[in-house]
């Protein structure tokens, strides 16, 4: 939580020369019987920056950010964390490599047997033995506090109670709970109101700002992804074909992305 | 629309013989191939099952409420069943035993029965019944929701956190429920020979009393320990390979509970021969004096 806010340029600057990138994906390939998902996807995410990786339905976006928290193997290539190829780690390192992680996924993935202050304690429970009794209490509720989430909302209340925004909130508590290095957020406005996903947005962005998180967010929403983004990457058919600063691609010649960002942005 | 501006249908393509043989090839071999699949992603969880099994920490409020589930759950079914098994086994085998004269030996032909085979048999049906599905279908509704992602990516390892508590409790619980089961067939089967048929209750207990030893028993709960290690294995396998919504949490469930019932009716007989040198031939447990 005391992690200083940074600017993506500064960091992706300094951290060149002192550290490696929070995330380098290199020449990642995947297939799944006869159909090859991903076709060789190069990729940099800088320290403390927002990458949208913007794509169509099926074009492999899920599947792309399953591999970058080891939930999936590669056939070919390299997903490098923080200096380290995960890509053919064993069991035991991964669950060591994923403490740098926190994920928020599309329905929230909350877990449907515990009420919504175990669901925020539960990483808090399983990997900080030192917080216990009030200390614990007290962490639970500043993390439902961060995202403004209200006291009926910490109660014993399910996630099954909740509506969609405040799940993703819960689901973002719980996820930044042990201070990750980097947050992942598959399709976090899919299905929102344009309410909620303006909250969504700023629940985003309020992490970079507050925690200095690195963010990869994968989405098809246009608006949401111009909004957050520092970078965004285009998937499109297993490939990243372009990808950049949101006003770089805004003006993009590849016809895909002209297609997809013209559905938005309109044919002129 | 004249006839010739008209899509024309592409031609069938003709079935030649080779054709039609590597179709039949491939359909037969099919079957074969998907079992061997299935088999080596089951034998694959079971070893990463084993990976985790001794490795901390321990999980012991999952363990105590799976416990409760497998045991506390299952007992109502396991008492109701027991017991009418019981009495339908000594009504049935009084009626045959009568024919020479042998009415005393129903005691000791019903708890030898229940103690060595239809107990641990029997038991394991009911808690595949009702635990099996019951963890195939929270495993794999948590499979879809992705939640078990979730806890992965929470650095939380779900093999260690959902499936070696559930193993551990059906493990533990499926000889206690086996024993319970026998205990209520046994007394079914008193109250049918010594309430309604009128066997000297002295004569029926004593001839039990002769004919069975401890090592009976033993076999059964070691029976029931395996059955329990099948159960939940089969059925947290089938839990975390669904897909596809509702509809494959269902499809799990289904095969969760068929598996597992065809899985102890093979097993009952392979750790029958397995376990009667090694419990009655080589070990001989003489405990109680006769």
């Amino acid at each position: 939580m005391n992690r200083p806010s940074t600017q993506p340029e500064t960091t992706a600057v300094t951290s060149r020369a002192e550290r490696p990138p929070a995330i380098e994906i290199r020449g990642l390939r995947k297939r799944f019987g006869d159909r090859e998902v991903l076709k060789g996807i190069d990729l940099v995410v800088e320290r403390g920056s927002i990458l949208v990786i913007l794509g169509g339905s099926g074009m492999g976006k899920s599947v792309l950010m399953k591999h970058i928290i080891g939930l999936l193997q590669p056939d070919a290539g390299q997903v490098i964390v923080d200096g380290e190829d995960i890509s053919h780690m064993s069991a035991l390192e991964l669950k060591r490599v994923r403490r740098k992680f926190g994920m928020v996924f599309q329905q929230g993935a909350l877990f449907d047997s515990m009420t919504n202050w175990e669901n925020v304690a539960f990483p808090l429970r399983e990997h900080r033995k030192d917080l216990k009794g009030q200390a614990l209490d007290d962490k639970v509720r500043s993390l439902f506090e961060l995202f403004s989430l209200k006291a009926d909302v910490q109660g014993p209340r399910f996630p099954s109670e909740l509506s969609g925004g405040q799940r993703k909130r819960v689901a973002l508590a719980r996820a930044v709970a042990l201070e990750p290095e980097i947050v992942l957020y598959d399709e976090p406005t899919t299905g929102l109101d344009p309410i909620t996903t303006d909250q969504v947005d700023e629940m985003i962005l309020d992490a970079k700002k507050h925690l200095g998180i690195t963010s990869v967010v994968i989405s098809h929403d246009i608006a949401s992804a111009f909004k957050v983004a520092d970078n965004i990457a285009f998937l499109y058919q297993g490939l990243i074909v372009d990808q950049g600063h949101p006003s770089k691609l805004r003006h993009s010649e590849h016809p895909a992305l002209k297609v997809f960002l013209s559905t938005w942005f309109g044919k002129n | 629309m004249t006839s010739s501006s008209l899509p024309v249908p592409a031609p069938t393509p003709r079935a030649s013989p080779l054709r039609i043989v590597r179709e039949l090839v491939t359909a037969i071999g099919q079957g074969p191939l998907n079992f061997i699949d299935q088999a080596g992603r089951l034998a694959v969880f079971c070893l990463s099952m084993l990976f985790w099994l001794p490795r901390r920490p321990f999980r012991w409020s999952q363990l105590f409420r799976h416990l409760r589930d497998v045991g506390f759950g299952s007992l109502f079914i396991v008492v109701l069943t027991g017991f009418f098994t019981g009495m339908v086994f000594g009504f049935q085998t009084l009626q045959g035993f009568r024919r020479f004269g042998a009415e005393a030996l129903v005691g000791p032909a019903t708890l030898l029965t229940l103690s060595r085979e239809l107990g641990p048999v029997l038991t394991g049906l009911m808690v595949a019944g009702r635990s099996g599905s019951g963890m195939a279908t929270e495993l794999g509704t948590m499979r879809v929701t992705e939640q078990i992602d979730a806890m992965a990516t929470l650095a939380v390892e779900p093999m260690q956190y959902l499936v070696v508590p559930r193993v551990l409790a059906a493990t533990f619980m499926m000889p206690l429920l086996t024993a319970i089961f026998t205990g209520c067939g046994f007394l079914g089967c008193y109250l049918i020979g010594v309430g309604r048929e009128g066997i000297d209750p002295g004569v029926f207990l004593y001839e039990t009393w002769l004919a069975t030893d401890p090592d009976d028993f033993y076999e059964g709960w070691i029976k029931g320990a395996f059955f329990g290690v099948q159960i939940s294995l089969i059925s947290s396998y089938e839990g975390f390979q669904a897909s596809g919504g509702a509809r494959g949490v269902g499809e799990a469930a289904t095969r969760a509970v068929v598996l597992s019932s065809v899985s102890i009716l093979v097993g009952t007989y392979v750790l029958a021969e397995l376990l009667d040198p090694l419990i009655h031939s080589y070990i001989h447990f003489d405990a109680l004096p006769k």
